[in-house]
């Protein structure tokens, strides 16, 4: 099959460009646009949910957009297997859309972090990580936020590592991962987690962010190659 | 109508690094008693209804699934007529 990716425009998303341009001109694929009062998902085989403050962020990060015209389509999409990837803001859209199960809180350190991170890869037989390279101990990959801190109950914890969803941890640079390089307070180090299905990823880093070469980092491309090569072979 | 008035806590299980620093500033001005400060949310609207039970099971609604997250924060409202 040959992907086509959709990236939803919420008012106030600010990294839907970046990931177009992403697909379009680095990997060569189809992308188009979903606007956030529309319901049609225009044939997309794939989803992103991009970054950015969706709704200025008001009530709580994600809460609103939860609710535009467009979710209804997407959960509905998720919910039959079709594959859906949030990204910073986009996480915090399916958190609240109870696509996955958690919340994010403040950073415990009340600041906005911009960084570039290192990511341990906690589960490669995703189908958004199986092009990672075994021998990499860990991506690189930048995050921005100020609502990081990823919590869950025990329980949910306990389930999310049963069941291997935890697909990226906050690392050095060997992948060890420890509380020295947690840089929002997150429990377990937790960036990024997927549905139990394994078609829903959300993770707070932007790997669309870490893509072209002329940006003197390319982690990124291994996420979103992964879900091409899922599709097409 | 209803004048309705809810009150948002983060559950007290959940870190609220928000009140800690906030309460660092009141350690700052010398106010030395202060302790356990958590920052909430306060927000009211008019319920065009003039059946409370019908006000109550709207303004719940309103709470579960928009204004509070269940997984973090608790609410409590109250509910005024209003003539």
């Amino acid at each position: 099959m040959k992907p086509k990716f959709g990236v939803v425009v919420f008012p106030g998303s600010n990294c839907d460009h970046d990931a177009y341009f992403v697909i379009k001109k680095i990997l060569g694929h189809e992308v188009t646009f979903l606007w956030h009062k529309e319901n049609n998902l225009d044939d997309v085989n794939v989803i992103i949910l991009p970054g950015g403050f969706s709704y200025g962020d008001y009530l709580r990060t994600g809460a609103i957009a939860r609710f535009s015209p467009i979710m209804n389509s997407v959960i509905d999409f998720a919910n039959k297997g079709g594959i859906v990837i949030g990204i910073c803001n986009g996480f915090q859209i399916l958190l609240e859309a109870g696509l996955l199960p958690g919340v994010m809180l403040r950073n415990i350190s009340l600041q906005f972090v911009c960084k570039d991170v290192y990511l341990s890869t906690e589960n490669t037989s995703t189908l958004f990580t199986s092009e990672i390279p075994s021998e990499k101990k860990a991506i690189k990959i930048p995050i921005a936020h100020g609502e990081g801190n990823y919590f869950a109950t025990e329980d949910v914890l306990k389930e999310l590592e049963d069941n291997n969803q935890i697909v990226f941890k906050y690392s050095d640079s060997n992948g060890v991962v420890s509380d020295e390089v947690n840089p929002n307070g997150s429990l377990l180090n937790i960036a990024g987690i997927i549905n139990k299905k394994g078609n829903v990823l959300g993770m707070m880093p932007h790997p669309e962010r870490a893509c072209d070469s002329v940006l003197g980092k390319t982690d990124g491309q291994f996420i979103f190659k992964s879900i091409i090569n899922y599709l097409t072979n | 109508m209803f004048k309705a008035k809810v009150i948002i806590k983060r559950r007290p299980s959940i870190l609220d690094p928000q009140g800690k620093a906030v309460e660092k500033g009141a350690q700052h001005l010398g106010l030395t008693n202060i302790r356990n400060t958590r920052i909430g949310k306060y927000i009211e609207f008019d319920v065009l209804s003039d059946n409370r039970e019908e006000a109550e099971k709207e303004v719940n609604d309103y709470c579960n699934k928009l204004l509070a997250n269940p997984i973090m924060e608790d609410y409590e409202f109250t509910l005024e007529e209003v003539k």
